[in-house]
């Protein structure tokens, strides 16, 4: 067990490594989630909203931890999914496989890595928000916060590893990848939250896992929301996705290529959005 | 002696294709063992098999008293392996890597040794992208020994590789034997498979065609000569050169190569029966077989 947790240790750091030194995945990860952050201030406004209770509240209180939000769904769900059937075809995967280190610690390895890297996206998102666009944290609704990012990272990152099972070669990862958290995200008040959407919408987006991420996050930021925060229903959700997330990972994850599939695009090949 | 490996009747299908089909044999502990054929023959398939990689449709193997299908991580504590093609993270350095996957062995070696071994002292700090082919291929080798396995397998270790590589690399596995360490290893080199191996299986389409020691091998080969000349265009009856040889004849173009265990009394007939007619054989020669052309045979490659 001593063992495993000293694999496990390196394994996260090797990870973590891989995921820096390739320039490509990480602008997409960190940079652009702030980019989507300066344009919608830029293009919305970050009105004071004069509350006569909570005193001045700027709308980028909303966007930047709806906009964290999704930069950690998209650093363990979308980079998983891609880097690891990328892996997969490259045979580093089947590597692995025939060497002592344990399944579950190598990708317990790939998702608490991926953890980490949304944890500093969103850190450096928040960051952002706070230095530049006046975002307040109330520290009594922090542990919230923190409920509601282990239980979505780990989510989404266990879904990413489904996704990597479910896709036959790496050509496929990013498109289903896309295909999915872009349409949630919009339904999901990460972006812009919906005037009025109708109701099937606002009960997809319920039962989907990113909105009740999106939602248990961004309420332990709002002002408007009562100490200390917590939303159990929303993280139950999340954690059934996690089961499902984990089910077909059992059911479908290969560590061999399928025979054929084309090798060494070792830079990423994503889509333009995140 | 007992064995490292045996492995009865093995089968692997890939849909109606029989990649594997009844191969048998086995590899007492200490050996070099080689696997030798051309491309397509099973040899992956084979040791893949034997490294838990694959599943075998049907026959029994036994690696290390342990099924590999079964033998779970207890089993690839005491293997090293080397694929034929495998992927290795290129962001990392070779020191990264191997300190990586160190860890999960009970025997480790230190990197120190491992590099030593693989020959790859300056490079430790170096990302793998940026080392040459032949490099990355020795990271492989460095990956496969790091867990000072009982038995490492080599699926075509020096494919592409410069003779002087290759010489350094065969360096290298017979170290490895003297430490007591079983090495499988496919090739499609006869070279070196004789150069390397206590004992050669030789596949081809799925079965094994022929096994020995090289010196069995070449023995069986070197029962065998070739006759070979030129018939010019003459008006004598062949039939009345062809039917009395021992040997085999075949032609083609009136060049006529004939194989043949009996050398002496079969080239008397020849040149008698062309003496007799006076008609001069162009570039007749006679040769023993070489084990090249006793391989190319078994394997159906020598048009
Ligand atoms: N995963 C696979 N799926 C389908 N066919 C395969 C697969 N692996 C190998 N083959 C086929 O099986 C035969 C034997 O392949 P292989 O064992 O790789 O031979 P070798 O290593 O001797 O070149 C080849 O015809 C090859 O195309
Ligand atoms: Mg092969």
């Amino acid at each position: 067990m001593s063992r495993d947790l000293g694999i496990l240790w390196r394994s996260i750091r090797a990870e973590s490594r891989i995921f820096w030194r390739s320039p490509v995945g990480a602008f997409f990860t960190l940079g652009l989630p702030l980019i989507m952050l300066v344009l919608f201030v830029a293009l919305f406004g970050n009105d004071s909203i004069g509350h006569p209770e909570y005193g001045d509240i700027t709308t980028a209180q909303f966007y930047a931890p709806g906009l964290g939000v999704f930069a950690a769904a998209s650093a363990t769900y979308t980079n998983i999914a891609i880097n690891l059937s990328m892996r997969r075809d490259d045979g580093i995967l089947k590597r692995v496989r025939g060497t002592p280190i344990p399944p579950w610690v190598f990708l317990g390895g790939v998702i608490l890595s991926a953890v980490w890297v949304a944890l500093v996206a969103t850190i450096v998102m928040l960051g952002l928000g706070v230095a530049a666009y006046g975002v307040e944290l109330e520290l009594d609704k922090v542990p919230a916060m923190i409920v509601s990012f282990v239980v979505g990272t780990i989510c989404f990152a266990t879904l990413g590893v489904a996704l990597t099972g479910v896709a036959k070669t790496a050509a496929a990862a990013p498109a289903i990848a896309n295909a999915t958290i872009l349409p949630m995200g919009f339904i999901s008040d990460v972006f812009i939250p919906l005037d009025d959407p109708p109701s099937w919408l606002t009960w997809a987006g319920n039962v989907l896992p990113l909105k009740p991420f999106a939602v248990s996050f961004t309420d332990a930021m709002s002002p408007f929301t009562a100490t200390p925060g917590f939303q159990w229903g929303r993280i139950a959700i999340l954690l059934a996705w996690t089961a499902v997330g984990g089910f077909v990972a059992w059911k479908t994850f290969r560590w061999e290529p399928v025979p054929g599939a084309p090798k060494g695009r070792r830079r990423r090949n994503r889509s333009a959005v995140v | 002696m007992t064995n490292a490996i045996d492995v009865s009747g093995l089968t692997k299908a890939y849909g109606d294709l029989r990649a594997v089909n009844g191969v048998s044999f086995s590899v007492p502990e200490g050996q070099v063992f080689a696997i030798l054929g051309p491309n397509g023959a099973g040899k992956s398939t084979t040791v893949e098999i034997l490294e838990g990689h694959r599943e075998r449709d049907s026959g029994e193997v036994s690696v290390l008293g342990l099924d590999p299908a079964t033998g779970g991580r207890a089993f690839r504590d005491r293997i090293g392996i080397v694929l034929q093609e495998a992927g290795v993270d290129k962001e990392l350095t070779v020191r990264e890597t191997l300190d990586l996957y160190s860890t999960a062995y009970t025997h480790r070696r230190s990197i120190a040794e491992v590099i030593e071994l693989v020959e790859l002292d300056e490079k430790l700090d170096t990302r793998i992208s940026r080392l040459s082919g032949g490099q990355q291929r020795r990271v492989d080798l460095a990956l496969g020994l790091i867990g000072t396995p009982e038995l490492i397998f080599l699926d075509e270790p020096t494919t592409g590789f410069d003779p002087a590589a290759r010489r350094r690399s065969w360096e290298l596995i017979q170290g490895l034997a003297a430490g007591g360490t079983t090495v499988v290893l496919t090739t499609h080199y006869l070279e070196e498979a004789e150069h390397l191996a206590d004992n050669i299986i030789v596949m081809a389409g799925g079965k094994v065609v022929a096994e020995g020691t090289p010196e069995s091998l070449r023995q069986n080969a070197s029962t065998e000569s070739v006759i070979r000349f030129g018939l010019p265009q003459v008006d004598a009856r062949v039939e009345e050169l062809f039917e009395p040889l021992h040997g085999k004849a075949q032609g083609r173009d009136r060049r006529i190569e004939i194989t043949t265990t009996k050398p002496t009394a079969d080239l008397a007939h020849i040149t008698g029966w062309a003496v007799a007619r006076g008609i001069e054989l162009d570039g007749l020669i006679v040769e023993s077989l070489t084990l090249e052309d006793v391989y190319l045979r078994l394997v159906g490659e020598d048009a």
